[in-house]
């Protein structure tokens, strides 16, 4: 596969480490009610669609930026790329 | 025989064995041409039934001819001669036989042929259970097999290589220039990707004219034109096997396999292709038809028979008929006969149709029910009770366009009534692959022209590029149509579908019978399709005969996909350079070569290596090294390299509260100039990770991670940064290999390194108290930064200067240590010294421990976020009964420990019930003169003096052990403080 890095264009995904689901960003407020429940919630109940997902890819092989890659997982169309910084900001 | 007015004969004559003969061809021939021409008719024996094979068809697809090239490390197994190009000095072999190609003794098999069929093997050899691991599977493999290793490893060099290209064309057959032609105009960068070892694909086979000459005038116009190009390339010898999503394909390109002399050039590139667009001229692949006794040598693809003698001059026979079910084996007839050679009978499968011929016989709305000849074809019977004189048979079942690589991404074929033949399907992702000529179905050469121009032009017209002229070429009219008689009607169990794996039509109507009648059951219990041809000629008599017997059509029992490797591809051109030591980069620690020059013993800790122990004279056994190293240290003073831990460089004005969240105990209250050990938990607040970071400046840090997880931990580190918490001012970097970094331990560790450093005085224990550190320079000059830290528990220090220091301050430090008798000491006894002082390493935190476990869950800030502290808090975790890491030291003193034993109290049998805990990490303490143990059990810190068990199943020893503190030196920590 080919990813669209938004900083370095197209780079081939051999260079990326995948980690899968991009709710690891959401990471629970650690003082909230039943914390102890979302915790558990957030480290072990990611998705695994087949078809359109969010996912995180890690430019280990190059500059390192974490990235949030919208792929459909069953044609591996890639529809978005973005840094992960740019979408904790929105 | 050869026909010796061919153009082929005029070429360099060329001499090679086969199974020892020696035989002459020419060049331009393959293997297979070669032994045509030279009568030679079994070329294998089948893979089941040990039948004799003749070569079957004329390119890849070969079911038959599999071969052994070469001999001592260079040998290739299952090679297939139809793509073999000859060379002068050619050894090759048959292969799959016992006594010879000619007598196979395992022969036995064809007559117990219909008590094997397919199932066999599950059916029969279940019970015992036990046998087939050391009886079954040995003998079948023996007699099932393919080609033999040479067990030895290949001496040639094998290399990886990437092409970027805006149009990669697969194939060079009509279609495939044209396209090349095309696209080429419009300026872009076309790759032309052929597999045989000249251009011109199917061209080079066929008798047509195109602009009224022969079809190599034009190729020749064609291939010059491209050649011309400076923004063509084409690569011969070279087969794409395999798409990959968004224009990735691979191809192997066979760089020295036709040659006989070894050169330092690389046997095989395994090329790595990026494009914008793939255009797929493959071709198609002409299909056999099932019919009684249909594998004899001598019964070959129709469309094979006219490439052997139009391209090579090679006739297998000289009274050939034709058995076909389509217009195409009514083409090889002509041009057999136009060639000279006496066509016995076209036999057509279908009764309504005219025969196109009128000087052939034929026998239409015929079948053949019987051949006869088992070592080579000599006669046929037909259905209507007529039995011809042969010694060839052409046969043809139509053609398959050749869309294997099109299903590498999950494109499922769709059926095409009309040319009764698989299509691609066009989905509409970008990165699809777009289907000329053959390859798209479509058969007849006129139309073949008009469609590639149609295809390309709009394509090109699509992405708007600057449009060329649409290429004229005037050729003769062909007219193709195609029945599905594919199957035979009589004697299934002779009736091959798939050549290559054995199997019948018996096979497929047993399947039917048992119940496995979706092609995806059908596929994996009768084998068909599964043999390294995966059923290029075979797959669509099979589901033929399946749709047959389900009572319906073959759109609607669908097919199965093939899959990547289009032809099978040696393991060595996957692997590259990458092999042996090259299998990975080779990591040297700054101290590599003095540690050689003092024959250290080195190991592999990951990429890196590194000295384990330095032996020295009348040193026979590693123990006595590492008992000296420890002793040496904890009495004087020791030197172990310890680079290879992770070093991450922390800056920025927030870096502070980011290690707050990292680690689980608080940073942001450490003075400058100061040390702090610190634990790491995953999410699942289960431990990962220790180090010590140092603080060197208000803003800056350093932090040091496991060997292991060095690169696991930058990874987390910046997903903090950059996912959890992207409004901290944070900047990362690893500096791991910028800093060489020596433990300097020992009693005498200050008085050396006084020696050292350009101000003695700025290290003394007031000034430079344990768990300080700072930047200073040492030698005159030299820029360090000095850590008092200890792992060993003596008093003791990290120094760091820049890795080009590294091996000059090595022996630096021990030269200047000389009047210590300082020693340089490699991971064993630093290994020791941390389980003498109790130090958990990478045996304790393997990643199934917690805070708890280790005893450090004190350590988990309360007042604070970080990772894993929440999850930390999780029932299981807690409690009294958890196992915590204690020490262990055998009651007998003279007993040696098992790191692995699992401790059960005492009096109890050792069951899963019954376990209490592990021993983790042991060594033989010098300091101690006995076993010691590093280990976890329930509630240890409140069993102290307690003897257990330490059960070692597996040697089957048991080891009474007594619970002591992990802490066998100096728990008071007054030697690393003073």
């Amino acid at each position: 596969m080919l990813i669209d890095h938004p900083l370095l264009g197209l780079r081939d995904s051999s260079e990326f480490i995948y980690m899968g689901d991009a709710k690891l960003l959401d990471r629970p407020n650690w003082k909230s009610q039943n914390s102890k429940t979302k915790f558990i919630d957030y480290g072990y109940l990611r998705k695994n669609p087949a078809g359109v997902h969010k996912e995180l890819w890690y430019h280990e092989q190059g500059d390192r930026s974490w990235l949030v890659v919208t792929r459909n997982t069953v044609t591996h169309e890639i529809l978005k790329v973005e840094l992960a910084r740019d979408t904790k900001g929105k | 025989m050869r026909n010796s007015s061919h153009p082929i004969t005029n070429k360099q004559k060329l001499s090679f064995t086969f199974n020892g003969k020696k035989y002459f061809g020419y060049k331009g021939d393959t293997l297979a041409s070669a032994l045509i021409a030279n009568n030679v008719k079994i070329v294998g024996r089948s893979f089941k039934y040990h039948r004799p094979r003749g070569i079957f068809s004329a390119g890849s697809e070969e079911p038959n001819a599999l071969v052994e090239l070469g001999d001592g490390p260079y040998k290739e197994p299952n090679t297939r001669a139809t793509n073999i190009e000859l060379f002068d000095g050619l050894e090759g072999s048959s292969q799959n036989f016992l006594g010879s190609v000619n007598f196979d003794f395992m022969a036995i098999n064809d007559l117990l042929k219909n008590f094997i069929g397919a199932g066999f093997y599950y059916k029969t050899f279940m019970w015992p259970r036990r046998f087939w691991e050391k009886l079954y599977e040995p003998i079948i493999r023996r007699a099932a097999g393919l080609g033999k290793l040479s067990l030895q490893a290949d001496p040639s060099q094998y290399d990886k290589g990437y092409l970027h290209c805006d149009f990669l064309i697969i194939g060079s057959g009509i279609s495939g220039l044209m396209s090349a032609l095309l696209l080429a105009e419009t300026g872009s960068e076309v790759l032309i990707i052929e597999e045989d070892f000249i251009l011109g694909g199917r061209l080079n086979s066929e008798s047509f004219a195109i602009n009224g000459k022969q079809c190599s005038v034009w190729i020749g116009q064609a291939v010059k034109k491209l050649k011309s190009l400076k923004n063509v390339r084409i690569l011969t010898r070279t087969t794409v096997f395999a798409a990959f999503d968004h224009g990735i394909f691979t191809a192997i390109e066979k760089k020295t396999d036709h040659i006989l002399e070894k050169s330092s050039k690389p046997r095989q590139i395994n090329w790595k292709i990026y494009t914008k667009h793939c255009i797929l001229a493959s071709g198609a692949i002409e299909r056999s038809i099932a019919f009684p006794q249909n594998d004899r040598p001598g019964i070959m693809l129709a469309g094979s028979v006219r490439t052997y003698a139009k391209r090579f001059g090679a006739h297998y026979g000289q009274k050939i008929a034709i058995y076909t079910n389509n217009d195409d084996g009514w083409k090889t007839a002509d041009d057999l006969k136009n060639m000279g050679l006496e066509i016995k009978a076209v036999i057509d499968t279908r009764k309504e149709i005219e025969a196109p011929s009128s000087s052939i016989s034929s026998y239409l709305g015929q079948t053949i029910t019987k051949t006869y000849g088992r070592k080579g074809i000599k006669a046929i019977k037909l259905s209507s009770g007529s039995k011809l004189n042969v010694d060839c048979l052409a046969v043809s079942g139509g053609w398959s366009s050749n869309i294997h690589l099109t299903c590498h991404k999950r494109g499922k074929p769709v059926w095409d009534n009309i040319y009764k033949n698989f299509l691609s399907v066009d989905n509409a992702q970008k990165d699809k692959i777009i289907p000329v000529g053959a390859a798209r179905g479509i058969f007849e050469i006129q139309n073949i022209i008009s469609d590639t121009n149609r295809v390309i032009l709009s394509l090109i017209k699509k992405i708007g590029l600057s449009m060329p002229n649409r290429i004229t070429l005037t050729s003769s009219k062909e007219q193709y149509s195609c029945s599905l008689d594919l199957v035979s009607s009589s004697n299934p169990s002779n009736s091959f579908i798939d050549l290559q794996n054995d199997v019948t039509q018996k096979d497929i109507e047993l399947s039917f019978r048992e119940g496995f009648k979706s092609v995806e059951h059908l596929k994996r219990y009768s084998t068909l399709g599964m043999a390294t041809d995966q059923g290029k000629t075979s797959n669509i008599l099979g589901l033929a005969s399946m749709a047959k017997l389900k009572g319906t059509n073959i759109s609607e029992v669908g097919t199965t996909i093939f899959r990547p490797p289009y032809v099978p591809v040696a393991i060595s051109a996957f692997a590259g350079r990458s092999r042996g030591k090259d299998f990975r980069p080779t990591r040297l620690t700054p101290s590599h070569n003095v540690a050689s020059k003092r024959n250290a013993v080195f190991v592999e800790t990951g990429n890196w290596l590194r000295a384990q122990w330095f032996p020295e004279k009348g040193e026979k056994f590693w123990r006595q090294s590492v008992d000296r190293e420890v002793i040496q240290t904890r009495n004087s003073v020791g030197i172990c390299d310890v680079t290879t831990l992770g070093k991450i460089d922390i800056q920025g004005k927030d870096c502070s509260e980011f290690l707050n969240f990292v680690y689980t105990n608080a940073f942001a209250k450490l003075p400058i100039n100061r040390v702090r050990y610190g634990l790491m938990l995953r999410e699942d607040g289960v431990a990962y990770d220790d180090g010590t970071t140092a603080r060197l400046g208000e803003n800056h840090f350093i932090m040091t991670t496991t060997t292991a997880n060095a690169a696991l931990v930058f990874r987390n580190l910046e997903f903090v940064r950059q996912c959890l918490l992207p409004n901290l001012d944070v900047h990362l970097i690893s500096t791991t290999d910028s800093w060489a970094q020596y433990s300097v331990a020992g009693p005498n560790s200050r008085r050396l390194l006084q020696k050292i450093v350009d101000k003695p005085k700025d290290i003394t224990n007031e000034n430079f108290p344990f768990m300080a550190c700072r930047e200073l320079t040492i030698c005159g000059g030299v820029m360090a930064r000095l850590f008092r830290i200890s792992f060993s528990g003596e008093l003791a220090y990290e120094i760091a200067v820049p890795t080009q220091y590294g091996n000059a301050l090595f022996d630096a430090l021990l030269s200047a240590g000389k009047e210590f008798n300082a020693v340089p000491y490699g991971t064993e006894a630093l290994g020791v010294m941390r389980i003498e002082k109790g130090h958990a390493a990478g045996n304790e935190i393997n990643g199934h421990t917690t805070a708890q476990n280790l005893g450090l869950s004190r350590m988990i800030s309360k007042k604070a976020d970080s990772i894993g502290n929440i999850l930390s808090e999780r029932e299981g975790f807690n409690g009294s009964n958890i196992a915590t890491m204690s020490g262990f030291k055998p009651v007998q003193h003279s007993q040696r420990l098992e790191a692995g034993s699992h401790l059960i109290s005492a009096g109890k049998t050792p069951t899963m019930e019954n376990d209490e805990g592990w021993l983790s990490s042991v060594a033989f303490s010098p300091t101690l003169g006995h076993y010691i143990g590093l280990g976890f059990i329930e509630r240890g810190h409140t069993r102290v003096g307690e003897k257990v068990l330490a059960v070692n199943l597996l040697q089957n020893k048991t080891t009474e052990v007594e619970i002591v503190s992990p802490h066998f030196i100096d728990p008071e920590g007054i030697k690393q403080r003073g």
